[in-house]
Formats: structure tokens, C-alpha cells, sequence
């Protein structure tokens, strides 16, 4: 049961082979048993997952179910839910039980998806490895002295070793395509905009965008229909027709059925970045997808090194701004001791917030105060337009860019923490996308000393079907995608 | 460039995070690590280069300026349910006016 698509468990769910209170059981089974090990899980709450599960039942007995009814979803601790314990990963927010939903929560909760369990993630979702998370760091299913990536963790790990059939993530710089890479599924950033921001704690508002991450495209499609749409109650939601994210997969197979695809091949994802096991991973996928009939021209990102430089002022400047909410007055943690009123912001946002996220907070500051805007955080949304034009420019050539997710396989717990800068350019690769606002994906592509790599594909503003129909038809010729760690088998 | 302890102190300050002696000399090594970074971007020359604040160019959208909330009672009542400390539906902090 545990190795079925969405597709398949739903069709299961609808003929009575098994039920949704006894599929959401099977995997609190696992997590409970599994879970210890992993840390993917920050909340888990069976009575209210099972009540979810005995309505999914009987909404399934009436025949109203759809694709995702009675399905167990895990969650990212960043999308708030009601009655749910909402960490965002942070001390800050280890007390707060949200009142109300996330869209993303409320389209699944229509949907009658079971909420599963809130997923662990770094804290606000500044990482990339998982370990600057309150809750202590998640081990990688394939190796667990290894980080399972960031900031999406959890949700990567819990669907690696099987304890969720899929999970939800967020992406501002990287935070589900790496993980992604690095736990072996197949996870997708959206164009920023199609998926509502309503209850997603913020980060970097003009880069955070939520997305899937699942076992295979097939999946992404049929959580990404659920999720994506328009919603008034986010400014940056976009009015846009409903459209079925599975058409591309859902059509019938040829022998080159990728004929006509030109996929381009950006010099700056081949250069020395990349580690070679990972570069030759990916290289042999480029042979397979022309095999399946692409064809491949030569494109340029030249901008694309200053990325990173500049998601280092523009994120820390947005969530300098965001984050200045949790201030102990409304909700969240407040110091237990302080002299006035300025004492009481300053030591409960001290006590509240972890290293990392106190670090990015002090460079957003730095870059917005008097004097330094221009320097920085102007130049680098000037840099960030450079970048939005090398990749307009790539597109008149091509309709999928393709290149590497991240430059190695995951790396060991406590490698790089102590070092903030290693750690930032691990999202060398990721970065771009966001700043750009385009769609990505990372699928699997091949093994590494016994490590998942992961292909990225990035396609044009709103190409998410296309993007997904690629990535499954490499799915159909291969089966990199369908290897899981065995030590989870039980 | 490089900043200066005083510096790291006076942006704990305006970020209102209380800060060690010890956390801000460990802070002012990791800082002017990530600033060395950030500065590569300074060599580009991006004059007449429009800066681009949104992947989207999309304008904000207006509504009415009217009350939606229903039953805003059990709404305040919910969400005060969480804060910190609150009394007959207001937020107390420590005193500011004397």
C-alpha cells in the first residue's frame, strides 16, 4: 500500500479495498515507530487525523469523493492550521495552537485530504539542511548521518521513508526542489503566485511560494490541482483560469513522445560547480530525455552567479520586515522577565529566534537602514532584474531549462552549519528560479555513493503542466524515482 | 567593507534583539563573512537597470473599506485565547506612558 500513487490509493479509497481511517492508521503506525529515528514529525495528533478520516469515509460511502478524499497529507509546520500546534520550526512559536487555516490547509481540508502530522523545518524556513530547526535536525532516510535538505525537511524525509504517501513544502530559495534532491522525490515550486500565501507564515514575500513534494510528477499533478488557485485574501494571488496541472501526463505515450521539446542547456549549471558524481548523473539524464526525443541547445545565464549574493540581501530584508510581528504581545513566546516595554520585544525576540534567524534578521536590517538601501538592497533587485532577463532570454530559445538541483548529494549532519556562507551556496543552483518567480521542479536522476541526485527542470512563467509532463515521461523511462531506503520496510 | 562591532550592536538594536558581548563578536565574524559574499554584486555595474521588487507585474488589487468579519466576538475571543496576556478584549504590555 505504501508504494501506490495518489491515483491508485484513491482507487482504492473509492472500491472499498481499503478505508481511509485504516490507511491514515497504517501510516500513524509508521511514523510512530519510524519517526523517532527521523525527527520529521513536530505534531502528530491521531484523534483529530482519524476524526478527519472517519468523515473522508463517509463522504467516500455517499460517492462524493474526489482524487485526494481520505488521502493522509503531511504538512509543513509553516502552513497554519486550526486547533494545530504551528512552530514554523521556532521556539518563537512552540505555544502557538493557530486559530484559523491556511488556504493551502483549507483547499486540502476541502478536498477531504486527512491532515497526517506537521512536518519539522528549519526555523522560519532559513536553511538549507534542516539543523537550524527548534526541534532539532531530521537525518536523511537514505543515510542518517546526513541532512535530508532545507528548509523542507520534514515533509522530504517523512515522504522518503514512506511515513506520508505526500507532503507540502515551501520554496523561497531552494526549500523543496533540495530536499527534494537530496531525499530522492520529486518536488515542485510553482510560478510564484499560483498557490495562495493565506496562512503560510512569511519569510521572503516576493519569493515564497508553496508547492508539492510526492513520490513522482504524477503525484505533484494531483496536489498541485488541489492547491493551486485564486484567493483575494492574498494581494500576490493570481486571477487565473482553473487548468488541470495532469493534462501533460495524462495523454497517451509514443515512442519519442518528447519530439519537438528543446530543452536548454544553461553553461552556468556545467561549469565546476557541480560535484563530477553529480554531474554525470545528470548528464546521462540529458541523454535520456533525447532519447525520448528532445533536443538540446546551448543557453546562457550569465547573471545567474550573482544570485545568490542577492537573495543574501533581498530575503534577509523581507523577512527583517516580516518577522518584526512576533514581538511577544499578540501571540508567541514573550520573555518571562523584563524591565519595559522595549525589554520585552528585545529579549523575547532574543529567546525566540534561533542564530540563523537572528543573523538574517541583523543583515535585513543592516541593508534597509538609513544610508545602505541603495547599496544593497537596490542594486540587488537591479541584479535580480539581470536575472529575470537572462532567463526571458533563454526561453525564446528553449522550453525547459534543465541542469542539476543542487552541486552535491546531501552532506553530513554538522558539515557545514558552523560555516552560514558554505551553507548558502549549496542553493547556488535553486536561487535563480525564485528570484525570477519562475517554475521548477527536481526529480530524481541516479545514486551517488549511495546518495539520491536530483535533475532540475525550470520552465517559463506558468508552464507547470509542461514542466510536469516532462518530468513524468523521464518518470515512464526510468526508474530512478521508485527506489526507497529499505531500512523502513517494516 | 567591513563592520564594526558598534555597527553589529546598533542593527541588534533596531531589530530589537537583546545581544551578548560574547553573540556579537561571534555574529561580527559570521556577518562580514555573508557581507564578503553579498559584495560580489557591487563590481556590476547596473545603471539604467530597472529594479525589479515582484516576479509579477500585477497592481495591487482595492476592495471597499468596510467591515467583513462576522461574529467579530468569538473572533477576538479565539484569538486572544493565545495571547500572552489580555484583559476585557485588550492586549497588555508593561506600562509606556507614565
Amino acid at each position: 500500500m505504501i508504494e501506490r500513487s495518489l491515483a491508485d490509493l484513491a482507487r482504492a479509497l473509492a472500491t472499498k479495498e481499503i478505508s481511509s481511517v485504516e490507511l491514515t492508521r497504517l501510516y500513524l503506525d509508521r511514523i510512530s515507530r519510524h519517526n523517532p529515528q527521523l525527527n520529521a514529525f513536530i505534531t502528530v495528533d491521531p484523534a483529530i487525523s482519524l476524526a478527519q478520516a472517519r468523515a473522508a469515509d463517509e463522504r467516500l460511502a455517499r460517492g462524493e469523493g474526489g482524487p485526494l478524499t481520505g488521502i493522509p497529507l503531511a504538512h509543513k509546520d509553516i502552513f497554519c492550521a486550526q486547533g494545530w500546534l504551528t512552530t514554523c520550526g521556532s521556539r518563537m512559536l512552540s505555544n502557538f495552537v493557530s486559530p484559523y487555516d491556511a488556504a493551502v490547509i483549507a483547499r486540502f481540508k476541502a478536498a477531504g485530504a486527512v491532515l497526517l502530522g506537521k512536518t519539522n523545518m528549519d526555523e522560519f524556513a532559513m536553511g538549507s539542511s534542516n539543523e537550524t530547526s527548534f526541534y532539532g535536525p531530521v537525518r536523511n532516510p537514505w543515510e542518517l548521518n546526513c541532512v535530508p535538505g532545507g528548509s523542507s525537511g520534514g515533509s522530504a524525509a517523512a515522504v522518503a521513508a514512506r511515513l506520508a504517501p505526500a507532503a507540502t513544502g515551501t520554496d523561497t530559495g531552494g526549500s523543496i526542489r533540495q530536499p527534494a534532491a537530496l531525499c530522492n522525490l520529486t518536488g515542485m515550486k510553482p510560478t510564484y503566485g499560483v498557490v495562495s500565501r493565506y496562512g503560510m507564515i512569511a519569510f521572503a514575500s516576493s519569493l515564497d511560494q508553496a508547492g508539492p513534494l510526492a513520490r513522482s510528477a504524477a503525484d505533484c499533478a494531483v496536489l498541485l490541482n488541489a492547491m493551486a488557485g485564486f484567493d483575494e485574501r492574498d494581494s500576490t494571488s493570481l486571477e487565473r483560469p482553473t487548468e488541470d496541472y495532469g493534462r501533460d501526463i495524462n495523454t497517451a505515450t509514443a515512442d519519442k513522445p518528447l519530439a519537438g521539446l528543446r530543452i536548454g542547456l544553461p553553461a552556468e549549471f556545467f561549469g565546476d560547480g557541480g560535484s563530477p558524481e553529480v554531474m554525470q548523473l545528470v548528464d546521462a539524464a540529458i541523454a535520456d530525455y533525447r532519447r525520448l526525443g528532445a533536443e538540446t541547445v546551448a543557453v546562457s545565464l550569465p547573471s545567474m552567479s550573482l544570485s545568490v549574493a542577492a537573495y543574501y540581501v533581498i530575503a534577509p530584508a523581507e523577512a527583517s520586515s516580516n518577522l518584526a510581528r512576533f514581538d511577544g504581545v499578540r501571540y508567541g513566546h514573550r520573555a518571562p522577565q523584563y524591565r519595559d516595554l522595549d525589554d520585552m520585544y528585545s529579549k523575547s525576540r532574543a529567546q525566540g529566534f534561533g542564530a540563523e534567524v537572528k543573523r538574517r534578521l541583523l543583515i535585513g536590517t543592516y541593508v534597509l537602514s538609513h544610508g545602505y538601501y541603495d547599496a544593497y538592497y537596490l542594486q540587488a533587485q537591479r541584479i535580480r532584474r539581470l536575472i529575470a532577463s537572462d532567463f526571458a532570454a533563454a526561453f525564446r530559445q528553449c522550453d525547459v531549462i534543465i541542469g542539476p538541483t543542487s552541486p552535491s548529494t546531501a552532506f553530513r549532519l554538522g558539515e557545514k552549519a558552523a560555516d552560514p556562507v558554505q551553507m548558502y551556496l549549496s542553493d547556488i543552483y535553486t536561487i535563480a528560479v525564485n528570484l525570477a518567480g519562475l517554475p521548477g521542479i527536481s526529480i530524481p536522476c541516479g545514486f551517488a555513493g549511495g546518495l539520491p541526485v536530483g535533475l532540475q527542470l525550470i520552465g517559463n512563467y506558468f508552464d507547470e503542466a509542461r514542466l510536469l509532463g516532462t518530468a513524468h515521461r523521464y518518470q515512464q523511462a526510468t526508474t530512478w524515482h521508485l527506489q526507497h531506503p529499505d531500512q523502513f520496510d517494516d | 567593507m567591513s563592520l564594526t562591532l558598534e555597527q553589529v550592536r546598533r542593527v541588534a538594536h533596531l531589530a530589537r534583539i537583546e545581544i551578548s558581548e560574547v553573540e556579537a563578536d561571534s555574529t561580527l565574524g559570521h556577518l562580514n563573512e555573508i557581507f564578503a559574499l553579498i559584495e560580489t554584486m557591487q563590481a556590476v555595474d547596473t545603471s539604467g537597470v530597472e529594479p525589479m521588487a515582484h516576479a509579477q507585474d500585477v497592481a495591487q488589487r482595492l476592495r471597499a473599506d468596510r467591515v467583513t468579519e462576522s461574529d467579530e466576538v468569538a473572533q477576538r475571543t479565539a484569538f486572544q485565547a493565545i495571547a500572552p496576556e489580555t484583559e476585557a478584549g485588550l492586549y497588555l504590555v508593561p506600562k509606556v506612558i507614565e
